[in-house]
């Protein structure tokens, strides 16, 4: 019984239902013929979207008005830099990922630096730092697709025990992400200073320090997801951060994550990425429109966090 | 009496409490037409709680309150500003965004329609030219370009406007506290002809000597009572002094510390040519006294930041802090108790940037027995203890700490009685084992308890007293000016 | 009497950019100096104008609108659909969208949410029904609408014009209106006007309706200028009518707003993309450049206020 109450007790375990709930519908009206493959496609798809939801995670776990509209510029700067220097050969592949891991570094000391320089909001600061990102990436881009090294294409479309190479990779970023959050000194702090900044700061916790680590941290997943999905896909679209923006915010809000910061979850991540995509196919398999998608997923958003208000935990 | 004998406003038998503090212990007070009451006391002596009642923003717990002689079953704001009371807080409450003339229309509802900033700007000009001439104000300016006087005496004049129905009685809370002599004068002389024309105004000061001059009665408040209620002319300044203060206060017997005086300041703060310096030295118990607000919990903030740990917690961290406004400086609100009592230590019990759980269960669990907090289980939530118990896990934070220097910005409030001897014996004994406490309070007998004792008035520290020169009549006599600076 | 006080400062700097920025137009294509040529400069200028003061009204009550774009490319949607074909339906929908404002608007007070992700979740719901109405791009404008815009008014085109009267009806209403004045006081201070005995809940639903208003003028100009529409059309207005706000002496909490400089703010913007095409950089920056202005703007004032909190600290 007090096992029950304890899984039923835990923010994440709604999105997670929900999943489920999902998955069942849509592999019910299709009679269990793509059972394996939805189940591949929602874990690659839903391994991007944990990787950027996480690092938006940290930001927005540090209080009202933390949150990072950078990462599409980022995404897409990552992935285009990266494909370039690689030259689609494999032995450069090292000098890709020092790319992706300068460009995610120099862009969240960017945004901090923005953040703490000019006194703005942050949403301000990563808004307008995303403009010249995106301007970047536009130029590095021009139109030009290069595809990435055969290894990473491979890599990153294949699977490992069945399950997408993508999907372990986020798992690991995720297991560590967990660590740091639920038993490192980092997580306690970026609680402590999204539940109330001036205490925290009172209490000895070094809030510039910590806040600017977690706008690196989110820049740098966001370059890693950049990096990954443009392998991917085959190539660096320049588009292809523009739905991150929405999706990143929307399953740090639905994986339970206090959007008033202070309280953040990781499996709640995994369970509203999965969730997201699932709902997204299985209105595909009913055949509803784009059109009806949309509006569904704004619905589901508004639901959620006003339902979440409702919690007296605040 | 000039206008008949019903007070505007009166309550009578009105008691308050907030938990275990009784902030009004039954309180008898009226103000009548054509009359000006001083209202004066030591912080939390229940002024504030008195007026918030009088203005319908608190609902006593018993007594009766009665407007224009008729008894009243539920006081409320509106009804409070249709009978034409209104209240000067000591914080800013206009838009600090928005122009005098703006801010004007704001407080009145009947300000509209064609030609209403015309209207607005001619009532506010009209009503600061007649309080402080040649004033100088633009009322087409926005709040924010202004000083804090020049404010002050916006928000004053916005008091006394009235654009539909007349205003009765005027509430003045430290009114003068940022205006210069001349001004406070103009406020003065005024006050006394809005009451001569049949108006009443509660006159609230620190500056003993306008209390004096302007009003016709002053009342004492003392611990939640009214211990004097006389015509002004039956008191002097030390009369005063001696009525706000108790007679005799047998004091806790303090081990002399005259050792300390030769040793090294451990933190110092200089103060740019206002006032005197400040000098911590090991093992000391300092006292910061004063009137609340005056600058004491901002120096002890700025000691607390010069010391670093904004960018990295530093390696030997000197200072460690008590959060006396729980809500806004101390509590974490979604943490367990063992996590708030904690936050502090993390980084002495980390390893390898991993909490040491193991450890923090071992010191947060010695801590709990050695403070006694209330609670079977330290990882209950934070705020289900009581505001006693969740100051000792605040305590506990600070002392658990290795800092050698600890600053306690009004740690008490709302503590009870059997709390806070507990936690004075604790700090005598750290003290005695070489630890620097700072201790900003708002009680008298915490600050007597005091080895030194620097008091604050207006932002800066004006008296410094040491061991056996600390006393309540010093320390009030310090804190009040006897006129406007 | 100060010469420079606060609000002028705040009117100076967005007044200054365009008129650099007008000189270089003016100086690289002395062409553009003429009736038709300013036209062009401008002429889509109307639409970014009318979102800004939008967001403005939203910024004024220190809330944010995240779903500006897609719910100018809505009503754009709609415009050259339904008003198109019956006018009453038309107008019925334009007339509930300016309701669920207002009743967003009132929900992000009773519910103490964050406006981001509110907004951010309308953006799904807007987009969601402008995918649905129009799936592929089309639809064509009232040919009243289209008239109205094409108008050619003696002594200056249209666009200016129209900016100009923008203007003076926004400042009107938020600056001089005693309306306005209550609605700037919830931004700048809720607990007096609050304690002066108004309804925060109706100021700011008020506040959100007159936002939606101003947003629905947005989407029937651009109709009115493209001829037809796309669920797409509008989708960096987001973007722009922040950066507009802050450009035009907005800030973000406060209530101090200015719909004049907010006007001056959409006016820059636009031009400052011809600009760049005239000096022949590549459009890739374009973006870049506008976050490029936004920081240095920023700066600007930063640097504005700190002097002049010194003159007035002594």
């Amino acid at each position: 019984m007090s096992l029950v109450r304890q899984v039923f007790g835990k923010p994440w375990i709604w999105a997670f239902l929900a999943t489920l709930a999902t998955f069942v519908v849509t592999i019910l009206f299709t009679g269990g013929a793509s059972t394996v493959g939805l189940a591949q496609a929602a874990l690659t798809f839903g391994a991007f979207s944990v990787i950027v939801g996480l690092g938006q995670m940290f930001v927005v776990t540090l209080g009202p008005g933390n949150v990072d509209l950078s990462i599409p510029a980022t995404m897409t700067l990552a992935g285009t830099l990266a494909l370039k220097v690689m030259e689609t050969q494999d032995g450069l592949i090292w000098l890709g990922l020092v790319v992706t891991l300068l460009t995610g570094l120099v862009i969240g000391i960017a945004n901090y630096g923005l953040i703490k320089l000019l006194r703005i909001p942050p949403i301000i600061a990563t808004l307008s730092a995303s403009f010249i990102v995106q301007s970047a990436a536009i130029w590095t881009n021009r139109g030009i697709r290069i595809k990435p090294p055969e290894l990473l294409a491979q890599f990153s479309t294949a699977s490992t025990l069945g399950i997408p190479n993508v999907a372990w990779l986020a798992l690991v970023i995720s297991v560590a992400a967990w660590v740091a959050l639920e038993r490192g000194i980092y997580g306690r702090f970026v609680s402590a200073i999204g539940q109330n900044m001036r205490a925290a700061r009172l209490a000895g916790v070094p809030v510039d320090g910590v806040r600017f680590a977690t706008y690196v941290l989110c820049a740098l997943l966001a370059a890693i997801t950049g990096f990954l999905l443009s392998c991917f896909s085959g190539g660096a679209a320049l588009n292809m951060g523009a739905e991150y923006l929405l999706t990143s915010i929307a399953v740090v809000v639905i994986g339970g994550t206090a959007v008033a910061g202070g309280f953040a979850n990781v499996p709640g991540i995994w369970g509203a990425s999965l969730f997201l995509f699932l709902v997204v196919s299985m209105l595909n398999t009913y055949g509803a429109s784009a059109g009806v998608r949309m509006l569904l997923t704004g619905v589901i958003i508004i639901g959620v966090i006003v339902a979440a208000s409702r919690r007296p935990a605040r | 009496m000039t206008q008949g004998d019903n007070p505007v406003i009166s309550v009578n038998g009105a008691r308050k409490s907030f938990g275990a503090v009784h902030a009004l212990d039954g309180v008898d007070f009226s103000v009548r037409a054509g009359e000006c009451v001083g209202l004066v006391g030591h912080n939390g002596a229940g002024k504030s709680t008195l007026v918030s009642i009088l203005n319908g923003g608190l609902s006593p717990d018993s007594g009766t309150l009665a407007l224009l002689g008729r008894p009243v079953e539920r006081h409320s704001i509106a009804q409070a500003r249709s009978i034409g009371l209104r209240c000067v807080f000591q914080e800013l409450s206009l838009c600090p965004n928005l122009t005098v003339t703006e801010n004007t229309r704001v407080a009145h509802r009947s300000l509209r329609g064609f030609g209403w900033r015309g209207r607005a700007a001619r009532l506010i000009k009209d009503k600061l030219d007649e309080i402080f001439p040649d004033n100088g104000i633009d009322v087409g300016r926005s709040i924010s370009g202004f000083s804090i006087a020049q404010r002050q005496m916006i928000e004053i004049a916005t008091a006394f406007t009235s654009s539909d129905g007349s205003v009765r009685l005027v509430v003045l809370d430290e009114p003068t506290s940022s205006l210069d002599a001349g001004l406070a004068g103009q406020l003065l002389t005024f006050v006394r002809r809005f009451v001569a024309a049949g108006g009443a105004v509660v006159l609230i000061s620190h500056i003993l000597g306008e209390v004096l001059s302007t009003t016709d009665r002053i009342v004492v408040m003392k611990d939640g009572k009214v211990v004097a209620d006389r015509p002004s002319a039956e008191f002097s300044t030390e009369s005063l002094v001696g009525a706000m203060g108790s007679v005799v206060r047998a004091r806790e017997a303090r081990a002399a510390r005259d050792a300390a005086a030769s040793q090294t300041a451990v933190l110092s703060h200089t103060s740019a040519g206002r006032g005197l310096d400040f000098v911590a030295r090991p093992g000391e118990l300092i006292g910061l006294a004063g009137l609340a607000g005056h600058g004491q919990t901002r120096m002890l903030v700025d000691l607390y930041m010069a010391e670093g740990g904004s960018w990295r917690t530093p390696a030997a961290r000197k200072v460690a802090f008590v959060a006396g406004d729980r809500a806004v400086d101390g509590n974490l609100p979604l943490w367990s108790i063992v996590k708030n009592m904690s936050v502090t230590l993390l980084p002495e019990i980390a390893r390898f940037g991993l909490v040491d759980r193991a450890a923090e269960a071992r010191v947060t669990a010695d801590w709990h027995k050695r403070i006694a907090v209330r609670t079977e289980n330290m990882d209950n939530p934070i705020l289900s203890l009581s505001g006693g118990n969740q100051q000792k896990v605040l305590f506990a934070r600070a002392l658990a700490s290795p800092a050698p220097v600890v600053l306690m910005d009004d740690p008490m409030r709302g503590v009870d009685i059997g709390t806070k001897h507990e936690v004075y014996a604790m700090l005598r004994a750290e003290a005695a084992a070489g630890r620097t406490f700072v201790w900003y309070s708002t009680e008298m007998d915490e600050v007597c308890q005091c080895d030194r004792v620097y008091v604050f008035r207006e932002g800066e520290i004006v008296a410094e007293l040491v061991g056996n020169e600390i006393s309540e009549e010093r320390i009030l006599s310090a804190s009040f000016a006897e006129k406007a600076a | 009497m100060k010469l420079l006080t606060a609000e002028r400062i705040r009117l100076l700097v967005p007044s200054m950019s365009l008129a650099v920025l007008l000189v270089a137009v003016f100086w690289l294509q002395p062409r553009t100096m003429s009736y038709t040529g300013l036209n062009l400069l401008f002429n889509l200028a109307v639409p970014i104008a009318l979102a800004t003061v939008a967001q403005m009204l939203i910024m004024m009550v220190n809330d944010l609108d995240l779903s500006m774009g897609t719910f100018v490319s809505f009503v754009a949607c709609v415009t050259a659909t339904w008003v198109q074909t019956d006018p009453l339906i038309g107008f019925a929908i334009l007339a509930a969208c300016i309701g669920v404002y207002a009743l967003i608007g009132a929900l992000i007070y009773l519910r103490n949410l964050p406006s981001i992700v509110v907004t951010l979740g309308m953006s799904f719901v807007w987009g969601g029904l402008a995918v649905l109405l129009l799936p592929a791009p089309g639809g064509v404008a009232p040919d009243w609408i289209r008239a109205i815009m094409t108008v050619k008014p003696p002594f200056a085109p249209m666009a200016i014009v129209a900016s100009i009267g923008i203007a003076l009806v926004a400042h009107w209403l938020v600056m001089r209106s005693s309306l306005g004045v209550v609605l700037r006081g919830v931004g700048g201070n809720e607990r007096t006007v609050e304690r002066a005995g108004w309804s925060v809940l109706r100021a700011r639903a008020t506040a959100y309706a007159l936002a939606g208003f101003f947003a629905v003028l947005a989407g029937m100009c651009l109709v009115g200028l493209t001829t037809s529409a796309d669920a797409n059309i509008a989708l960096r207005y987001t973007l722009l009518s922040i950066a507009g706000v802050i450009l035009g002496g907005g800030e973000f909490v406060g209530g101090r707003v200015s719909p004049i400089g907010a006007v001056i703010g959409a006016l820059t913007l636009t031009l400052a993309a011809s600009l760049l095409s005239f000096l022949k950089i590549s459009p890739d920056w374009q973006i870049g450049a506008q976050g490029a202005i936004l920081i240095i703007v920023l700066a600007v004032r930063l640097l504005l206020n700190r002097s002049e909190a010194r003159g007035t600290g002594q």
